[in-house]
């Protein structure tokens, strides 16, 4: 998307930013600009409206407010990612906060004429509540983003993201002045210790700690590394902040930067998401132009710059060693730690990884302090998760909680519910790392304490250590926010041959247990769905699998079997009915009678029904 | 010092050190596969993991280091359960060949076994690919059997630096392979078999000649003639049951009769004769560069005996009697091939020798003779089917075995070696020095050659305790030293004073440090030993498996040992070597030298 | 640099090799940057075949072993070249839960070959994409660079029919 605002969209004539009053400054005069326009409309640019002909909603839209005259009225706003993107494409109107969906060229010229013309809301563009049967035209009252609190995604699917004067307009880069000016690198490192700020990435390891380790190491070169792989096979979160709200990356990696006393940040990118590439290239760019990134930031003695490194297809390089690996322009494969990666990270210097969501929440706490940030959430799990949520769900999309929402209320107060009325069967909170959860414990808060708890039902997400002194060990189902509901029609055997089939296709080969144990896994598994299950197949499946969880190298294999013991427990019945019954229920396996499999119900043997 | 229990038995050992070693070192075995003293840790095959508490997992004991207060349990049920499950997976892509396989009875994959207790897997499925790759005439790869250890890739990357191999592929798919998986002979992989040494199982081995080499012995048509290097001696005791560094030369002997060999002669003997040549070309190329820059007369030259080049030499010299050098030499630095010395390697020598001057003193018809060479070495193999080392279109040496396919062959013939009366290698070309017999050992050469070359210029023994250049030996990765040559004879006059800086190395990376300086013009030796394999070849390619720092030592030993027990210690006193040129050499470097104990190199390219 | 503008659809092979002898360059060789350097050599070549392989050792100094080791590693690369179309089947978990896999067996069938296959004709490459960003609306499927989403079976044809 090239052009929006075109030449008028606003750029500042400061050609560097060297106080905070040059930020001021450039807020003052964006607000200017912005009065010039009694509305904003805000076009959804996210990868999902993207693929729904976002683009040309807005030339149809651009092309009517020229028809009707209205240029000049309404300032069109490309964005990142609203949220609801099983709706797109989307399209918000401020000031009003009418939230449009589901448009398409043809409804423009309609909708601006009612809208900005006749000032009434064009309601049968508004969004369908398919509950209740009415349209919802304000955004505040449609239940999707009621309940939701946007402190990581404020900027996402609100500003544009091209511009960092828009950014700076809404308190951008206020919070790296005031680490750099106001605080000492500390200062820093205790009020994220303060605000109980932990990992998104799946693992949750404190980020003040993390930080610590690393800023207490003496060395030349450090490195803030960005990992922005977003391996989960239905994730979207990492990508959609990167493409809405780059500025808010780069501000959080250089106050990491400035803690721990390093010159250098990477992103690390996965290939697929180009366009994510594409604007926070743009985005350093244009922060560097303007000295907001470079030598001597604001004026003081700290430096830093970023560097983009684009992944090629491997879900392990998600993991930090792997990461540094690949960055190194190796094979992604994980390295042993200790070393960590505070101690001796990328070129073996000191290094600090954390994910994408976990950088987002770094200056809005140091803008606003710990304590402001820790009255979301819970006592030990504060502020938010963003979860993308998807699968068998009427409302698919992204959705930032505060720590501790259960999943009932995010599945089905924001989610809808279960399309065409059918049953909620499981949640896959971890994706392929975690294990599932049933109805029974749908009111779980989502939040790093409770998961766990659950134990073996939802198995152990990933494992993160690191501490000089003792190997700390924090298991967290919480994963890294991939959230797939799934409805009666869900085979578990399928599901759980799917997860495994990801985690074989994306074992690194490196260790015996998950190079061969997974594919063991695997076939054993395609066996079943196929009926072709033996007797002493599940028991086979149980003991390798704690085998490979027990014994593999790193997170991948150690969580790798996790889908698989965990349905094996929830679901066990499925299984011997694929097995003993050749019978799949849920009709998903191709060669097995579909169901319902009532022989198991009417107790009948196996042997009755072959004969 | 750190203190901890293993299997409830209070243990101290210094800090750094591993669960495994702690286990080892206070008599606590636990098993294990990619782990290789020396060479790796990179705790990728998981066999040997033990519970320690206060962690989740299990943990890998060849790569996690003892702590304080650490307690460790080594064989509860858990961990034998995870450790039999992995050496299941392991079955499961492997083949049930054992009863046909060359590893037979000598495989750590299959001694595992034995141990865990496991013989079959439950498992099944999906082999991974399978690559048999004979391209190389040194090498051999049944990846079927490959267990992904990468002992081979670390040792080919990181002791050699020859960097061919690495692991390809991702996950189920991973092999061990070269550049775009070329077969191995269309590499520039230097045929030095460090890592079929490393290989605990059957995927890397070495080209297999026994099988010709006993129809040779078959054929009444043939007299086939066989000949061993200086290293093979102290290392094939172990193949059976001896320790390393035993020597055996009476045994290997009297078994190479038994085997029925119509000539047994010794390769140390053209050792002797290589110092000879060498030595005198190095003198050659140090008076022709004198010479032609114009430093000493004409006169002066003709004092020597030795004549000049017309025109100016490569310096440093360096030796040639290691084929993996060689091979590495053309591959990597094809322009600095000059600096290497034309002899032919020992064996080669000895060879073209015995199809020549045997040959006319014996009667025998060189073309129906077979020439067997017995070596520590599996680079051999390839030299032996170089073009440029026949002479009139005869192969200098028509077989090689290495040190593992003689005792194969031993076994095989049903000869009870330990119990063999010692037996001598036949005369002339089957006496030796002791100079010849450190050819087997890094610094070796050097020492021998200098031996000789020292008293050639100054008529005085080389003054070093017991004959033995001290900074040219032991197993440090690059050595160097200066002699300075003082009171020479009145012919090398003009060399009094002269600091002459020497240097040898064994193990091609060391190999690349050496010759980078040569190619900056930075080298600030004359004369260097290089020889391919970390030790020499008391740690070929083709000795008994497992070469450890510990059996190196100790084969190192078996060396001197050797050295020391000779009466002539120094080349130039083998009275058969002086024979020789008086009755068909002629002279060192001579016309004939040229023809039959010379050869030429050839540019390669990288990769 | 200048890559991002050039044609390289119109250039000869000669013309590519210099380019990407000056990517090389720019990136200074470090062998760091060789997975930047691959991507690079991917777009200007389709793949990275041998000839290319070979070029990167030789102009980066580094093993051929350790330029295959790392392209085989990750799955964005190919070493072989590629159909005129590449249809990646979505199957992150969204997608599979709404009926990604009928849709990519349906494809494999009619087309004939496996993932990481390419027809005869070298009209097809047929991929696996772990999510393309259009959850809500799977199951999906990307065709160069083209997403068609809520697809099912019976609409596979005619949708490959728009592309030659
Ligand atoms: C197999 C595997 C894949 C991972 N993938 C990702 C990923 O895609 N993104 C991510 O941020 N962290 C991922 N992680 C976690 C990282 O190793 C690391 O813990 C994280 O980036 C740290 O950041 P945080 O502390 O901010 O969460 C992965 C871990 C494992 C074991
Ligand atoms: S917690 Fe376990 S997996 Fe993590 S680093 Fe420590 S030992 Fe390794
Ligand atoms: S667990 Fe899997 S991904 Fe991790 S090192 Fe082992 S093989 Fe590689
Ligand atoms: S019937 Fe079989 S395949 Fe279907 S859900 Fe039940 S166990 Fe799974
Ligand atoms: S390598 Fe070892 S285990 Fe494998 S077939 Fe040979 S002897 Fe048996
Ligand atoms: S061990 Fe058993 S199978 Fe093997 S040879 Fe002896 S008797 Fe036969
Ligand atoms: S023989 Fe030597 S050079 Fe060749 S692959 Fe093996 S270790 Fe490398
Ligand atoms: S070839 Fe041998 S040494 Fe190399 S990885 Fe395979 S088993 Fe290990
Ligand atoms: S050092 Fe000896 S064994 Fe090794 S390659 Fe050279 S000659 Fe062969
Ligand atoms: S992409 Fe538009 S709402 Fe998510
Ligand atoms: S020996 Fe320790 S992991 Fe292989
Ligand atoms: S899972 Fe298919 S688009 Fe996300």
């Amino acid at each position: 998307m090239n052009s929006n605002r075109g030449e008028d969209m606003y750029q500042t004539g400061i050609e560097s930013v060297r106080s905070k009053k040059d930020l001021e400054t450039i807020q003052a005069e964006f607000i200017q600009y912005g009065k010039k326009f009694p509305w904003r409309a805000l076009v959804c640019s996210g990868a999902s409206c993207m693929s729904s002909n976002c683009q040309g909603v807005k030339d149809a839209l651009e092309s009517a407010l020229e028809k009707y005259e209205l240029q000049s009225a309404v300032d069109v706003v490309v964005t990142g990612c609203m949220g609801a993107c099983s709706t797109g494409p989307t399209l918000i109107i401020e000031p009003e906060d009418v939230f449009y969906c589901g448009l398409q060229p043809k409804d423009m010229d309609e909708l601006v004429r009612i809208h900005f013309l006749e000032k009434t809301i064009c309601r049968e563009k508004t969004f369908f509540n398919l509950n209740t049967g009415e349209y919802i035209p304000y955004l505040k009252d449609v239940p999707f983003f009621k309940g939701q609190e946007k402190i990581v995604l404020q900027n996402c699917g609100r500003i544009d993201f091209r511009s960092v004067e828009e950014y700076i307009a809404n308190d951008g880069y206020l919070a790296l002045h005031k680490a750099l000016t106001q605080m000492s690198r500390n200062q820093v490192i205790q009020e994220i210790s303060d605000a109980k700020l932990r990992g998104r990435g799946g693992g949750g390891f404190p980020t003040g700690l993390k930080w610590k380790l690393a800023s207490k190491n003496e060395s030349d070169d450090k490195y803030v590394i960005c990992n922005a792989n977003e391996g989960d096979p239905g994730a979207f979160m990492d990508r959609s902040l990167l493409e809405g709200d780059p500025h808010g990356i780069i501000e959080g990696m250089a106050i990491g930067g400035y803690a721990i006393g390093a010159n250098r940040g990477v992103v690390y990118v996965k290939a697929e998401y180009s366009k994510a590439i594409e604007r926070t290239e743009e985005a350093i760019r244009r922060a560097r132009e303007i000295n907001l990134l470079g030598e001597s930031i604001f004026g003081t003695d700290f430096s830093f710059d970023i560097e983009i490194r684009i992944g090629a297809g491997a879900f392990i390089c998600g993991e930090e060693t792997a990461l540094i690996a690949s960055v190194e322009g190796e094979r992604g494969e994980p390295k042993l730690k200790p070393p960590y990666p505070s101690d001796a990270g990328l070129f073996n210097k000191p290094t600090v990884i954390n994910n994408v969501e976990t950088i987002g929440n770094v200056a809005v706490i140091i803008l606003k302090g710990a304590a402001w940030y820790s009255a979301f959430g819970t006592e030990e799990s504060t502020g938010t998760k963003v979860f993308a949520l998807a699968g068998n769900i009427n409302n698919s999309g992204l959705v930032e909680v505060p720590m501790g929402t259960s999943l009932r209320e995010i599945l089905f107060d924001m989610g809808g519910g279960i399309p065409e009325g059918k049953k909620f069967k499981a949640a896959l909170p971890g994706g392929p790392c975690g294990g599932c959860v049933t109805e029974e414990h749908l009111d779980v808060p989502m939040d790093f304490e409770s998961l766990p708890e659950l134990g073996a039902t939802t198995g152990s997400g990933e494992l993160i250590c690191m501490d000089e002194e003792t190997c700390m060990v924090i298991c967290a189902t919480i994963g890294s926010g991939e959230l797939i509901c799934m409805d009666e029609e869900t085979c578990m055997v399928d599901v759980a041959r799917y997860f495994m089939e990801i985690a074989q296709e994306e074992s690194c080969g490196k260790c015996i247990p998950c190079r061969v144990g997974t594919r063991r896994m695997l076939e054993i598994l395609e066996r079943i769905a196929k009926g072709q299950g033996k007797e002493g197949d599940i028991e086979l499946l149980v003991e390798l699998g704690n085998v490979i969880k027990d014994s593999a190298f790193c997170g991948l294999g150690q969580t790798a079997p996790n889908p698989v013991l965990s349905t094996i427990e929830l679901f066990r019945d499925e299984y011997e009915e694929h097995i003993h019954d050749h019978c799949c229920r849920a009709g998903i396996c191709p060669d097995l009678s579909g169901g319902p499999c009532e022989n198991v119900e009417s107790g009948a043997k196996p042997s009755d029904k072959e004969l | 010092m750190i203190r901890l229990t293993i299997n409830n038995k209070a243990i101290e050992v210094p800090e750094g050190t591993s669960i495994l070693e702690a286990a080892k070192a206070n008599s606590i075995l636990i098993p294990n596969l990619c782990y290789l003293e020396d060479v790796q840790k990179i705790g990728s095959c998981r066999i040997c993991v033990v519970e320690v508490k206060g962690m989740p997992n299990l943990q890998a004991s060849c790569v996690t280091n003892v702590k304080e207060g650490m307690v460790v349990h080594t064989n509860s049920q858990r961990v034998r359960k995870a450790r039999r499950v992995i050496y299941e997976l392991i079955l499961s892509d492997h083949p049930t060949d054992c009863l046909i396989c060359e590893r037979n009875q000598a495989c750590e994959l299959q001694t595992l076994g034995e141990i865990l207790q496991v013989g079959e897997t439950r498992f099944s499925g999906e082999r991974s690919k399978i690559i048999v790759d004979d391209s190389s005439l040194a090498v051999v790869r049944d990846h079927d059997k490959c267990i992904l250890c990468r002992r081979c890739v670390t040792t080919c990357n990181e002791i050699q630096g020859v960097r061919i191999l690495d692991m390809i592929h991702r996950g189920f798919a991973s092999t061990i392979s070269t550049g775009l998986e070329l077969p191995l002979g269309e590499t520039s992989c230097t045929n030095c078999g460090q890592c079929v040494n490393v290989c605990p199982v059957g995927a890397l081995k070495e080209k297999d000649a026994t099988e010709m080499v006993w129809e040779a012995l078959q054929d009444p048509e043939r007299t086939v003639i066989v000949q061993t290097a200086p290293a093979v001696r102290v290392a094939l005791g172990e193949e059976f049951g001896l320790e390393p560094g035993s020597n055996v030369t009476g045994k290997m002997a009297a078994s190479l009769w038994d085997l029925g060999f119509d000539h047994v002669f010794d390769t140390n003997f053209a050792a002797d004769l290589t110092i000879i040549e060498e030595g005198t070309e190095l003198l050659q190329r140090l008076i022709t560069n004198l010479y032609l820059d114009g430093v000493i007369t004409e006169e002066q030259v003709k004092k020597t005996g030795i004549e000049p080049l017309t025109e100016k030499v490569a310096l440093p010299m360096i030796t040639s009697c290691s084929p993996g050098w060689i091979k590495y030499a053309e591959h990597y630095f094809p322009d600095q091939l000059e600096h290497i010395s034309t002899c032919k390697s020992p064996h080669m020598m000895l060879g073209a020798l015995i199809k020549s001057h045997f040959a006319e003193i014996s009667g025998i018809d060189p073309d129906k003779m077979f020439v067997v060479s017995i070596m520590p070495c599996t680079a051999k193999k390839f030299e032996a089917n170089r073009e440029e080392l026949r002479n009139d279109g005869r192969k200098n040496v028509d077989a090689v075995l290495t040190t593992r396919e003689l005792a194969k062959m031993i076994k095989d013939a049903g000869i009870d070696f330990l119990n063999l009366q010692d037996r001598d290698f036949e005369n002339p070309l089957g006496i030796s020095t002791g100079a010849a017999d450190i050819f087997g050992v890094t610094g070796g050469v050097m020492e021998a050659a200098l031996r000789t070359v020292y008293e050639i210029v100054t008529g005085r023994e080389l003054p070093f305790e017991g004959l033995h250049v001290g900074p040219m030996m032991g197993l440090d990765r690059i050595k160097s030293a200066t002699v300075t040559i003082e009171n020479p004879t009145e012919a090398f006059s003009f060399l009094d004073g002269a600091e002459v800086g020497i240097a040898s190395t064994s193990g091609l990376a060391g190999a690349a440090t050496l010759l980078a300086e040569i190619k900056e013009g930075k080298s600030p030796y004359t004369f260097i030993e290089i020889m391919g394999c970390p030790g020499g070849c008391i740690s070929g390619g083709g000795q008994p498996r497992m070469t450890s720092e510990e059996t190196r030592i100790k084969r190192m030993k078996g060396i001197y040992t050797e050295d020391e027990s000779k009466t002539l210690r120094k080349s130039h006193e083998n009275p058969f070597i002086t024979k020789i040129y008086e009755e068909f050499l002629e002279k060192p470097l001579g016309h004939k030298s040229h023809e039959l104990l010379h050869t030429h190199y050839i540019k390669r390219k990288k990769y | 640099m200048s890559i991002a503008t050039c044609r390289v659809d119109t250039m000869d092979e000669q013309d590519k090799f210099a380019l990407l002898t000056q990517v090389i360059e720019e990136y200074e060789r470090k062998p760091s940057n060789l997975i930047q350097v691959l991507h690079y050599a991917q777009s200007i070549f389709g793949f990275v075949g041998a000839d290319v392989q070979r070029v990167i050792a030789q102009k980066m100094d580094l093993p051929l072993a350790k330029i295959t080791g790392v392209l085989t590693f990750y799955s964005f690369f190919s070493t072989a070249p590629r159909g005129r179309h590449i249809i990646s089947v979505c199957l992150g978990t969204a997608c599979f839960i709404r009926g990604g896999q009928p849709i990519l067996d349906h494809l494999k069938e009619i087309l004939g070959i496996d993932v990481g296959e390419t027809t005869e004709d070298q009209r097809f490459s047929l991929e696996i994409r772990r999510c393309i960003g259009a959850c809500g609306m799977g199951p999906s499927l990307i065709i160069d660079e083209q997403v068609f989403k809520r697809l099912n079976v019976s609409g596979i044809e005619q949708i490959l029919d728009e592309f030659e």
